[in-house]
């Protein structure tokens, strides 16, 4: 018998599937429990305002009232991140966004629970407020959002002389381009149920990407101990990201428990999800690169203003993750990053699919495609002249292991006969191309800590069955199939035998939490190490029935055997058996800890990761010029994928991710008017619906990284990447005209078409970036292998 | 005070008529807080919103032959006011005598909206804006408007009127066809030409009183009659039009007898375009001449800053859609038209 | 509130007759998840912005939030929970599953029904036809193309007549 693997690399399905399609899966707002209350947020009318006073005397009278929270009982404040703790569950002194929460009721239905927040008076004194970056930065704009001024973040950073390597280059072009911000719109609003049990006991069940943050912000805010507490993520109905912070809803339904002593529901409603948000910054950026005339890049000048909304989130990661990985995807041998992050009085940004990275992903390929043509070189041969090496470190000191870009770039360009067909097509038609690339797990926890990032216990029980417990949750990125796959893979039960139990803080260990797609790479490799452990256990055991070497084992299809004599061997509940009588309890445990790989620099906690994946896109685009209106029949994609350990699930991922990024690109917007989300609903918050659907291609590539479960990579993320820009290229193929900035939408394209009729650079785009003295640059010794060439 | 910031029904009464005499009845003695109901796809979201302040719906589904359709194109059509979009869309002798009804009803929202609104909620559909079609706590943010709880239009503020926008993508088809409505209240039952339905104001936006039930809308003959209804939105399901075209020619020996058209989403009623239209007499029209007249009979357009995209392009859009309508009743290919949107230098 | 406002419904749902009190305000959405536990139809916005309340009303797609259960006593209501045929799933519950049709499997109960009022009129629907009855229930997760196929899959494996022409 073979060694070839009998799971991984197969299209299964999924564990959770058969939940899903009988609707049996028990989504958070699905819980309903006995005297269950019903709780509401009161959220605040204006942008920035100070709360002067605070009467809830007629909220508490309504009967079916039995709480009412103000921001006095919730004070302790938090955030995501340990550098930004500005939240506060109700908000004491300010508000900072339309939609930030004052107070909180519970009551026995929602009717009641709504008059009541009606009854809450509040006197609001109006602040002046900022509604963009330039107000943001205005001066004598009155008082600032946070603190004394509304920069939130600043950074600057240097690795080797951009200024000689740019100025003195053969070729050099900058571009400044604006990326609009847009919302996750799960299709599941959040929803949180908490219980407190007379012994002391609180429970959270919540659909939240992270459990464990969750669960210390509960601890920190509630003033508990954490071994007091229980939080469960239910299955997420999306996150996208949006699911990954702290809520307001998810501590006040907690706290209400707390007070009442009955289950506490808060389900928000869709306008509250908008306000809710976390979703992608808008950013403003300028790029401006050297080249030599072959094309090859000799350094690059990068800065952002992120638009940050209301409170920090983890607006510092976001901002570091504007200037993180242009070095990942090109071998830029000298590059600076500016970045700023400004408070506005929005909602909160945050990370959405692809986490800062979209933004600039769309400033450098639309720049790279305007070169090509400068420098008369085909997009596709510029690319594959700035290549990162496999097994390389960045000039930013990024690790790069594994690298399927060049085969990627190959397989769309062939595929979609990129270079002929081009400009080629008929009226109104082009083709487009951009590449990425994306972490598979970010390299360091949001807490600063030396423990694992994921972890499985995995026991096994005389009937063969296998039990799996594992802090990851599934958001419908198949989370589930991936940990039993490989725990299946490792021991050689079929994935039926998985019994999983995820995302309990009580019963499970750590997973950080389903965001910056590290799942497949960190809790896979915990399952893996945890399933090597008790296949060892059970081949010891076994060997010793079979009086042979352990090493001569094998376990495929249910059964443990000799590699040599396959029928020499005994069915896996035997060896379980074998194994139990021997010692006890078949039981182990596997942690996944990255390789500590930050560079010697502050900020260098934002971009590493133990793989990068890659994706190349091709897209076509359908242009009327008479309308302007842009339509997309066709995508080509390939990623990097490391190994699929589910080919289908990871089509699945790339499907929905150039669907994201066409959504994006095209139509979705989070726009603000007079102070607050100009239309927080379904209908005018554009999401592309099955009429909209292009044909994808998507070939995955395999590169089988060597520290990746079985090879593997991520692939929620990074395919969404390289689709924006390709749009906004294929758009210029088409009818010449650049749209730098996002959504491309149709008043836009007539209006470039128009400066083109004119005569005029064909463009619709900013001119310029706000004058903001960023700090001191931080000049940082580059890698020997940059400073030695 | 009822809630308002949940998505959930104020509490009501609910009261299922059974005969149309019986529900204007009610409606009409209710004091102004009982509204009818039919299919609720439009209704019920306002008043989750708390658009419209009601103490009683008055549901019509139960009334005997509420959807039916009947006649045929040689004699003309009588649609009941409860017809489903889905049977006004998929109906054969509609498809055949008055293809522009059966688009327009075949391209509101979604699948699922269809199936349960009906063609008399279509034509009384809400004049929407997007400073009023939003929830009570959003309208409160934002200062409220002349339309809802307010005494400023926030479209235009200086303005005296209400600018919400004619929504319905059945109404410009029953203009421009001179269909006629049927309306039966507490003082009997009278018709009115479809036009005449509508005034332009985004609140007062219709002369149906208030006790009167649509029961029917009246297509005449259409024995000679093309006709094609070109709707433009974002995306191809859910979203109501931002512009929507309808154009009706009557031939008579190979040239056009007459020709009307009424324009959806650019006032606040139903624009009726017709007397643009009127140099197609006599001739049969090259495409040419439409793009002429569709250059021209856009003047009485005027979008506003209050939906979506911007109003500027709806503005240019809006010759293009009307060209697009009548090449399609001409027979020539729609999108292949001389217009465009772009601004001239 | 006072109790009195509630109100006698009587609602056939997946073949099951139900008698509540309910308040005759509440939609039928509500009702279904609320007062009969049947919290497999789902909701997203509660306006017929997304369709995540898809319900099946003598056979067609309906929105279960914006519709009355008072005007709906005499009708047949299908929801997924009555899809299966005892422990039998139904040809287009094991398509969407073996094709990972169903990512986050929130639009999935909504998707599921309209899909199979799509088969039950129209047994081998063209690809376009299947992105028409599908284009009222929004989803995040896919792209759409998984659920077209999967659509496809269960269309062929109940029919024998070949897929309808043009593509």
């Amino acid at each position: 018998m073979s060694d070839e693997l009998s799971i991984v690399g197969q299209s299964l399905v999924k564990p959770d599937a058969m939940g899903k399609v009988s609707g049996q899966t028990k989504f958070a707002d699905d819980l309903m429990l006995p005297r269950m209350l019903f709780g509401r947020l009161l959220r605040s009318p204006y942008p920035h305002a100070r709360i002067r006073r605070i009467d809830t005397s007629k909220a508490t009278a309504i009967p079916g009232v039995l709480a009412v929270l103000t921001g006095e009982d919730l004070p302790v404040k938090f955030g995501i991140l340990p550098v930004s703790q500005d939240e506060e569950a109700l908000a004491r002194e300010k508000v900072r966004y339309v939609g930030d929460p004052v107070a909180a009721v519970a009551a026995t239905d929602e009717w009641i629970a709504d008059e009541a927040i009606d009854r809450i008076e509040v006197e609001f004194e109006e602040l002046p407020r900022y509604m963009s970056l330039e107000e943001a930065l205005a001066d004598g704009g009155g008082e600032p959002i946070h603190g004394r001024t509304n920069v939130h973040k600043a950074v600057a950073l240097e690795f080797g002389d951009t200024e000689e390597a740019i100025s003195g280059a053969a070729h050099q072009r900058e571009d400044i381009v604006f990326f609009e911000g847009n919302t996750h719109l799960p299709m599941e609003q959040h929803a949180a149920v908490a219980q407190y049990g007379q012994d002391g006991r609180l429970t959270l069940w919540s659909s939240t990407q992270t459990p464990h943050y969750v669960h210390r912000a509960l601890g920190k805010v509630l003033e508990m101990p954490m071994s007091r507490i229980r939080v469960i993520a239910t299955p997420n109905g999306g996150g996208f990201g949006g699911k990954s912070d702290i809520f307001a809803h998810e501590l006040v339904a907690a706290k209400l428990a707390l007070v009442t002593g009955r289950p506490v529901k808060i389900t928000l409603t869709r306008e509250e999800v908008f306000y809710a948000h976390r979703g992608r910054h808008p950013v403003l950026m300028k790029v401006r690169t050297g080249f030599t005339k072959e094309g090859v890049i000799t350094g690059m000048q990068f800065q952002s203003f992120l638009d940050g909304g209301g409170y920090g989130s983890y607006g510092v990661a976001s901002t570091y993750y504007t200037g993180a990985l242009q070095t990942t995807t090109y071998a830029i041998p000298r590059y600076r990053f500016e970045g700023a992050r400004l408070f506005t009085n929005k909602p909160p940004c945050g990370p959405k699919r692809g986490h800062g990275t979209p933004q600039p992903r769309f400033a450098l390929e639309v720049h790279l495609d305007k070169v090509a043509e400068e420098l008369g070189i085909d997009p596709v041969n510029l690319r594959l002249r700035n290549l990162p090496e496999p097994d390389s470190r960045t000039v930013n000191w990024l690790r790069i292991t594994s690298c399927g870009l060049r085969a990627c770039i190959e397989k769309v360009a062939a595929e979609s006969r990129f270079l002929e067909q081009r400009r080629a097509m008929p009226a109104g038609r082009g083709l487009g191309f951009a590449v990425s690339s994306y972490l598979s797990g970010a390299g360091t926890a949001i807490y600063w800590n030396e423990m694992p990032h994921s972890e499985v216990q995995l026991k096994v029980d005389r009937g063969g069955g296998v039990a799996l417990l594992c802090g990851a949750i599934d958001i419908g990125q198949g989370s589930d199939h991936i940990l039993a796959a490989i725990a299946a893979e490792v021991l050689g039960v079929s994935l039926d035998d998985i019994q999983l139990t995820t995302a309990d803080t009580d019963l499970t260990p750590i997973d950080l939490g389903s965001y910056s797609s590290r799942v497949t790479f960190m809790a896979g490799n915990a399952a893996r190490a945890a399933a090597e452990k008790v296949r060892a256990i059970l081949f010891e055991a076994a060997a010793e029935a079979l009086q042979c070497d352990p090493d001569d084992l094998q376990a495929r299809d249910r059964r443990v055997f000799r590699r040599a004599r396959p029928e020499d061997g005994m069915t896996f509940a035997q060896a379980v058996v074998a194994a139990e009588a021997k010692r006890g309890v078949v039981a182990a445990s596997g942690s996944y800890t990255p390789p500590r790989i930050a560079g010697p620099y502050k900020g260098s906690g934002v971009g590493p990761s133990p793989a990068y994946s890659y994706s190349a896109a091709v897209v076509e685009v359908d242009c009327d010029a008479r309308t302007g209106e842009v339509r997309v029949p066709q995508v080509w994609i390939a990623h990097d994928i490391g190994r699929a350990i589910n080919p289908m699930l990871v089509v699945g991922q790339v499907e929905g991710s150039v669907y994201m990024a066409l959504g994006e690109a095209l139509m979705e917007e989070q726009t603000f008017r007079l102070g607050l989300h100009k239309f927080p609903s379904m209908l005018e918050y554009k999401s592309p619906t099955a009429l909209e659907a292009p044909v994808i291609h998507t070939y995955l590539v395999e590169t089988i990284d060597p520290e990746g479960p079985f090879g593997a990579k991520e692939a929620g993320q990074g395919p969404l990447l390289p689709v924006i820009p390709a749009v906004a290229n294929a758009v210029y193929n088409a009818i010449g005209v650049r749209i730098d900035e996002i959504p491309i939408t149709p008043d836009r394209v007539l209006k470039a078409l128009a400066e083109k009729a004119k005569g005029r650079l064909p463009r619709v785009g900013p001119r310029r970036v706000p004058a903001f003295a960023f700090p001191a640059l931080i000049q940082v010794e580059r890698p020997p292998e940059w400073t030695q060439s | 005070m009822d809630p308002i910031l949940v998505l959930r029904l104020p509490r009501l009464r609910y009261v299922q008529a059974r005969t149309v005499e019986e529900a204007a009845a009610i409606v009409g003695s209710d004091g102004g807080r009982a509204m009818l109901i039919a299919g609720g796809t439009d209704l019920l979201p306002n008043l989750k919103r708390r658009q419209f302040d009601v103490a009683t719906l008055v549901s019509l589904r139960g009334i005997p032959g509420w959807d039916a359709i009947t006649g045929d194109p040689q004699a003309g059509m009588s649609l009941s006011a409860g017809a489903t979009l889905d049977q006004v869309a998929r109906h054969p002798a509609v498809l055949s005598g008055y293809r522009a009804l059966a688009q327009a009803a075949g391209l509101v929202s979604t699948p699922q909206i269809r199936y349960m609104g009906t063609l008399g909620g279509n034509l009384m559909v809400d004049p929407r804006c997007n400073y009023y079609n939003q929830t009570f706590a959003w309208r409160k943010a934002v200062g409220f408007c002349l339309k809802k709880d307010g005494d400023i239009c926030l479209v235009a503020r200086s303005s005296p009127r209400c600018w919400a926008v004619s929504s319905s993508d059945t109404a410009p088809v029953a203009v421009a066809f001179a269909a006629s409505v049927v309306l039966q209240g507490m003082a009997g039952t009278r018709r009115v030409r479809a036009a005449e339905l509508y005034r332009d104001d985004g609140i007062d936006y219709t002369t149906r009183k208030r006790d009167e039930v649509i029961t029917s809308v009246e297509f005449p003959a259409a024995r000679t009659t093309t006709s094609a209804y070109w709707k433009l939105r974002r995306r191809g399901s859910f979203d109501f039009p931002i512009v929507g075209a309808a154009v009706v020619i009557w031939w008579e020996d190979g040239v056009v007898r007459d020709a009307r058209g009424a324009l959806s989403a650019v006032g606040s009623h139903p624009v009726d375009i017709s007397s643009y239209l009127s140099s197609l007499r006599g001739v049969h029209p090259d495409e040419r001449l439409i793009a002429e007249l569709a250059a021209a009979a856009d003047k009485p357009a005027r979008p506003l800053d209050n939906t979506d995209l911007s109003h500027y392009w709806r503005k240019r859009m809006t010759r293009v859609f009307i060209e697009r309508a009548l090449r399609d009743a001409a027979g020539l290919d729609p999108q292949a038209g001389l217009l465009t949107a772009q601004l001239k230098s | 509130m006072p109790v009195t406002d509630k109100v006698p419904v009587h609602l056939l749902v997946n073949g099951e007759a139900y008698e509540v009190m309910v308040p005759p305000y509440k939609t039928l959405l509500e009702v279904l998840r609320e007062d009969l536990g049947l919290t497999g139809t789902k909701h997203g916005c509660e306006l017929g912005e997304c369709s995540m309340c898809g319900v099946l009303v003598d056979g067609k797609p309906y929105l279960s939030c914006l519709a009355m259960p008072l005007d709906l006593q005499q009708a047949e209501i299908s929801t997924v929970e009555g899809l299966a045929n005892g422990n039998e799933p139904h040809p287009l519950q094991r398509a969407f599953a073996e094709l990972g049709a169903a990512q986050c499997g929130y639009c999935t109960p909504a998707m599921l029904l309209t899909a199979k009022s799509l088969l039950d009129s129209n047994p081998r629907p063209s690809r376009e036809a299947i992105r028409q009855a599908l284009a009222g229930v929004l989803c995040r997760c896919t792209g759409y193309l998984k659920i077209f196929e999967a659509v496809e899959l269960a269309a062929a494996r109940s029919s024998t007549s070949p897929p309808a022409a043009h593509v």
